[in-house]
């Protein structure tokens, strides 16, 4: 019963919002209930996912753009000092507009170079591939319960490409698909993401960082982000890039 | 008009505003689940924020402020007007105490169990408006309860009711066999309350 009537407020303890003295007594009492401690922590559990699940919307580029450009004309329109707030809201815009550009930037950046980090480090491991095949219909039902997509592989007969075998990975905490290609004995990363799951929104023309060595593609189909690397020529990995885009 | 002051004044507000920009997106989104209607109200809304900052007072909540003005922006558009029509029958919650419904069930684990994220959006995304935007305000914007008193204007005691009736909704939806026990009984009404 004491619990029961605990549990009318547990939401309320778990949202902070309990005064001091009674926060105290709760606390004592959830790390000591083993039936407390269990519905705090579900519950926890449910305000995390809420939390994550209810960032979901993103403003558009174009949005901010707009938002500069209906905000900037007013400035010329006002009289006295009047201009001085829309001209303010450009600014605000505009830093914004910059600082978000500038984050994504940055952020796409970190994508490049972290992709380059996975090629290296896996090419670099005594094991490259969790999957050894060259057969694309044993590859791809290997990867069928271990990320959370399907994707096509190309067929390479008559191509200068053979396909080694493939491995989970994860950027920033998201899991893909690489896939280990070999051309003119140059090993290609073929990493497949879902593109919503990327930590930085990215363009099939995002610039790639200029220190980054490797030839690398990259593009968006079909709601997944693949990103073709490798020391092989620009041709080679545009050409695997295309049998990709075909495939897919 | 003192210009320093009017300088000062702008600096605040865009030191003020411009870390709000993506949450106000997002709320606004969540709010119309309309991309384009998201934009309008954004736009709206840094627009009377800007106009009326003046009668804002420096030191007090700028953020409760701001989703005020938007959330009034919201309510008196065509959209808005059209929800607010619309409440639940069981929207008594001054009747009820804070904490009504005593959770025996654990849904947060079945759901841990489901495809959650999509699902859980979708449930969001289906609560009455009055539920879905304190939800927000307190777990995705991580408001205080004070915050949200302020942001909808409604007394503390309030916002703990409403709070514990959204959550308790929330589950409901996501338990299984969501067509016989997600949606919740609506009726056309008054407008009281929001």
């Amino acid at each position: 019963m004491v619990c029961e009537t605990r549990k009318e407020r547990l939401d309320t303890y778990l949202d902070g919002e309990l005064p001091h003295e009674e926060m105290r007594t709760f606390d004592a009492h959830v790390r000591n209930c083993p039936s407390c401690s269990a519905d705090a922590l579900s519950r926890v559990q449910f305000k995390r996912a809420i939390h994550l699940a209810g960032k979901r919307f993103t403003p558009s580029a174009e949005f901010r753009k707009r938002m500069q450009r209906n905000m900037a004309p007013k400035a010329h329109r006002s009289f006295r000092l009047r201009w001085m707030p829309a001209a303010a809201a450009a600014v605000v815009l505009l830093v914004g507009t910059l600082t978000t550009y500038m984050g994504n930037r940055s952020g796409t950046d970190q994508v490049f170079s972290e992709i380059a980090d996975l090629h290296v480090a896996t090419l670099a491991s005594s094991s490259p591939v969790d999957v050894i095949s060259t057969d694309r219909h044993t590859v791809k039902p290997w990867f069928q319960g271990k990320i959370p997509f399907a994707f096509n592989l190309p067929e390479l007969q008559n191509s200068e490409f053979s396909l080694l075998g493939g491995r989970m990975t994860y950027l920033e905490q998201t899991p893909g698909a690489h896939l280990i290609y070999d051309a003119r004995k140059h090993h290609i990363s073929v990493f497949v993401f879902q593109e919503r799951s990327l930590p930085a929104r990215l363009t099939d023309s995002s610039p790639k960082p200029a220190k980054l060595s490797f030839n690398m593609e990259t593009w968006s189909q079909g709601g997944l982000r693949y990103f073709v690397i490798g020391d092989a020529s620009a041709a080679d990995i545009d050409g695997l890039a295309r049998l990709f885009k075909t495939a897919s | 008009m003192d210009l320093s002051g009017a300088n000062l004044q702008l600096d605040s507000f865009e030191e003020l505003a411009t870390p709000l920009f993506d949450q106000l997106y997002n709320f606004a989104h969540w709010l119309t689940q309309n991309r384009d209607e998201a934009e309008d109200l954004v736009q709206e809304t840094y627009v009377k924020a800007l106009k009326g900052f003046s009668s804002f007072q420096l030191g007090t909540n700028f953020r409760a402020w701001i989703y005020r003005i938007l959330r009034n922006t919201f309510l008196t558009s065509r959209k808005g007007l059209k929800v607010t029509m619309t409440v639940p029958l069981d929207f008594d919650e001054e009747e009820d105490g804070p904490e009504a419904a005593i959770e025996r069930d654990t849904p947060e684990t079945l759901l841990l169990a489901r495809s959650s994220h999509e699902l859980l959006q979708k449930a969001i995304d289906e609560l009455p408006v009055h539920f879905r935007e304190i939800l927000l305000l307190c777990e995705v914007e991580e408001m205080s309860y004070q915050e949200i008193s302020e942001t909808l204007a409604v007394p503390i005691g309030t916002v703990m009711s409403r709070l514990s009736r959204a959550r308790q909704t929330l589950r409901n939806q996501l338990r299984p066999h969501p067509q016989q026990e997600a949606a919740p009984r609506i009726a056309r009404g008054t407008n009281h309350g929001l």
